[in-house]
């Protein structure tokens, strides 16, 4: 018999009841809540008279509808405010460990967690938020759900579920200077498209995954879903255990140890058959600019934008079509002559420390161009603002003309008052270039933090990697 | 949720790909607490000439005339008939609430994303997924006055021409959806279990519950 990938150990970790047609009633360890998916489910519970089966497994903070700036006026939306009041008192009324507003641990709940150390390998971790997949960097097996499954993990600890296919995306080699784990994961949507994983639980190895450091882990698997995957893996090893060792909610002492001997399991095993493989060579990934409205439209910055003529399928040159004409773009135009508005810097998929960092590495010294209205800054957490702003870069970004603000999902779906007009377009470290998902009418590029940077200072896309060596 | 019972209805042809949640119900709407009254949302930004906003009398709002949702032949319509990946994107499941809201019982695609086919399931509507070329065969068909029966029982679905297709659905959610049975009573029903393993899993893994 075969060996176990890493899903399948996940998997069978936690399969409390099987049933006949092979469905399974998997045991949930984290549950993470935020204001947008979980009204109703709590609403649901109310009304059935049911309480959480286990409260401390939850974890919730408010971050879509939060304000980025001037927070301590409260929320100018009465809508908005109205849903985040309603998670503060849905955590008073049921016990649940919430990070209020005006709490420094306040944060996008996809850096939160990790931040915290409330994700561990090994665990199954859930949240009503398809990005939920960020958290399988860590070894663990975490996948989004909706409202109906929240108010389902809420009571029953559980969910019911059919396991997915095992997909192994192998990324062999090193990443060139300048591309990074956003550059990555963007070459592997516009490898297998995005629904190449639907149905697959994806594990990402090789060489240039155990380079990248948790951050960076991170942005691969936050990327995940949108290659249609809900989960991503990562195996657990050293860089995993270092990030970990010493946060809140980490076991310490004698647990951690025990824990530690645990978590060397977690990987999947030397002869484990996976029913996909993929294989990327790391050096032959570029910085990835989208030009459409889903992110496997995507090219390399020193490439054109495509030509739907080209394009055999119907009904893929159909959607080419249509996304050139809402992003009001020619086929043949270079990525780099492509002029944005705005630049967005943050998102769970691009606001940890380390994205920050490279972000201010090509700001320092440079003024946002006068041709770009705004470019914000929006770190993942209360925390991650604070590291950032004890290294000085908050200085950085303020003296090149950014703005600086609270942490939050701010401009990535816009839902707070950051967003884009009409026709508007933007350098965004992000993960959706839907239409309208910025603001609507807005036109979204998506980017690494540090393309984004250099986007703002030069009014269009340059290539990071070209920039360095000049 | 009420059970699924057989039906025949016009089919509305939306010949999009890759349609995502956002495109199905915009964020603006998602700050709504309330679990109805998204249907008049329901692909705002296609669907409208205008900016919607939470709480919108939609009734004066303009209605984009090309939209395929707003020509008078399918009103009224429950079947939706889409392209591949329908559904990528957010969780978010004001989506299948959208689409209830508004009247949809099945939606027909080659294929659909996984968290929304799921959400599907758990609000009364029923993804069927069925083959390109069948997909493909439907588009050419579905113009005004064009019906299908859907039929969960049989996992069929039928033309007026007496042809059918047939379309696989897990066993447990055809029974639930058949029966409008409510998840949560069911899995209820293993509480032992669940708290067996919990129990095990304590002392397997403590410090999956330890509490800083």
């Amino acid at each position: 018999m075969s060996g176990k990938t890493l899903y399948d150990k996940l998997w069978d970790d936690h399969v409390v009841h099987v049933d006949a047609d092979g469905s399974c009633l998997i045991y949930i360890d984290r549950h993470l809540i935020h204001e947008v998916t979980s009204p109703q489910a709590f609403e649901g519970l109310r009304m059935a008279g049911r309480v959480p089966w286990r409260v401390d497994a939850n974890l919730a903070v408010a971050d879509h509808n939060v304000p980025t700036a001037d927070r301590d006026r409260g929320i100018a939306d009465p809508v908005s405010r109205l849903q985040v009041e309603t998670l503060d008192k849905n955590c008073a009324d049921f016990g649940i460990t919430e990070f209020a507003m005006d709490d420094v641990r306040q944060g996008i709940v996809h850096v939160i967690g990790p931040e915290q150390g409330a994700t561990l390998p090994g665990m199954t971790i859930v949240c009503g938020d398809s990005h939920t997949s960020t958290h399988g960097a860590f070894g663990a097996l975490a996948f989004g759900i909706g409202t109906s499954e929240v108010e389902h993990v809420l009571a029953t600890q559980c969910l019911v579920q059919r396991k997915a296919k095992n997909m192994l995306v192998r990324v062999q080699g090193k990443l060139a200077p300048g591309v990074t784990a956003k550059d990555l994961v963007l070459a592997v949507i516009a490898r297998i498209g995005t629904a190449g994983g639907t149905g697959y639980t994806i594990e990402f190895a090789g060489e240039a995954i155990r380079g990248l450091s948790m951050e960076g882990r991170m942005t691969v698997c936050n990327m995940a879903i949108e290659a249609g995957a809900r989960a991503g893996l990562v195996a657990v090893d050293e860089v995993t255990l270092d990030y970990l060792e010493g946060r809140p909610f980490a076991p310490a002492g004698a647990l951690w140890e025990r824990a530690v001997e645990a978590w060397k399991d977690l990987h999947s095993d030397p002869d484990a058959v996976f029913d996909k493989v993929v294989e990327i060579d790391a050096a032959s990934i570029k910085p990835q600019v989208t030009w459409g409205t889903s992110p496997e439209q995507v090219v390399a910055v020193d490439a054109e934008v495509p030509d739907p003529a080209t394009e055999a399928d119907p009904v893929r040159r159909e959607s080419m079509e249509r996304a050139l004409q809402y992003m009001d773009l020619l086929p043949g135009t270079p990525i780099g002559a492509i002029r944005v508005d705005r630049v967005f810097i943050g998102s769970c998929t691009n606001a940890r420390i380390e994205d920050l960092r490279a972000a201010a590495e090509v700001v320092r010294g440079h003024k946002r161009a006068a041709s770009v209205k705004q470019a914000l800054v929006v770190p993942g957490s209360g925390l991650v603002k604070r590291q950032a702003e004890q290294e000085g870069l908050d200085k950085v970004f303020l003296e090149a003309g950014f703005e600086w603000r609270d942490p939050g999902c701010s401009m990535c779906l816009a839902m707070n008052a950051d967003r884009l007009e009409p026709g508007e377009r933007c350098a965004s470290t992000s993960n959706r270039n839907f239409e309208g998902r910025q603001g609507y009418g807005g036109r979204t590029h998506l980017v690494s933090p540090a393309m984004a940077a250099a986007a703002a200072i030069h009014g269009h896309f340059v290539d990071i990697t070209e920039r360095g060596r000049a | 949720m009420k059970p699924f019972k057989k039906f025949t209805s016009r089919v509305v042809p939306l010949d999009r790909a890759n349609v995502d949640t956002d495109a199905i119900i915009p964020k603006q709407f998602l700050k709504s607490i309330r679990r109805s009254g998204f249907g008049p949302y329901l692909f705002d930004e296609w669907r409208y000439l205008d900016r919607g906003e939470p709480d919108m009398d939609c009734s004066h709002r303009p209605l984009n005339p090309e939209f395929v949702l707003n020509l008078p032949c399918y009103a009224g319509a429950r079947i939706l008939l889409v392209r591949k990946n329908f559904g990528c994107g957010s969780s978010r499941e004001h989506a299948p609430w959208a689409l209830e809201d508004y009247g949809f019982r099945a939606i027909i695609a080659p294929s659909f994303a996984d968290i929304f086919y799921n959400n599907c399931f758990k609000n009364g509507i029923l993804p069927i997924v069925l083959d390109e070329a069948t997909v493909d065969r439907l588009f050419s068909e579905a113009g005004p006055g064009f019906e299908l029966t859907v039929d969960l029982e049989s996992q069929t679905v039928a033309t007026p021409f007496g042809e059918t297709f047939h379309f696989d659905v897990d066993a447990s959610r055809k029974h639930r959806l058949l029966n409008g049975l409510d998840d949560i009573g069911l899995t209820l029903q293993h509480a032992d279990a669940i708290r067996a393993y919990e129990a095990a899993r304590r002392k397997s893994a403590p410090w999956l519950f330890a509490v800083p």
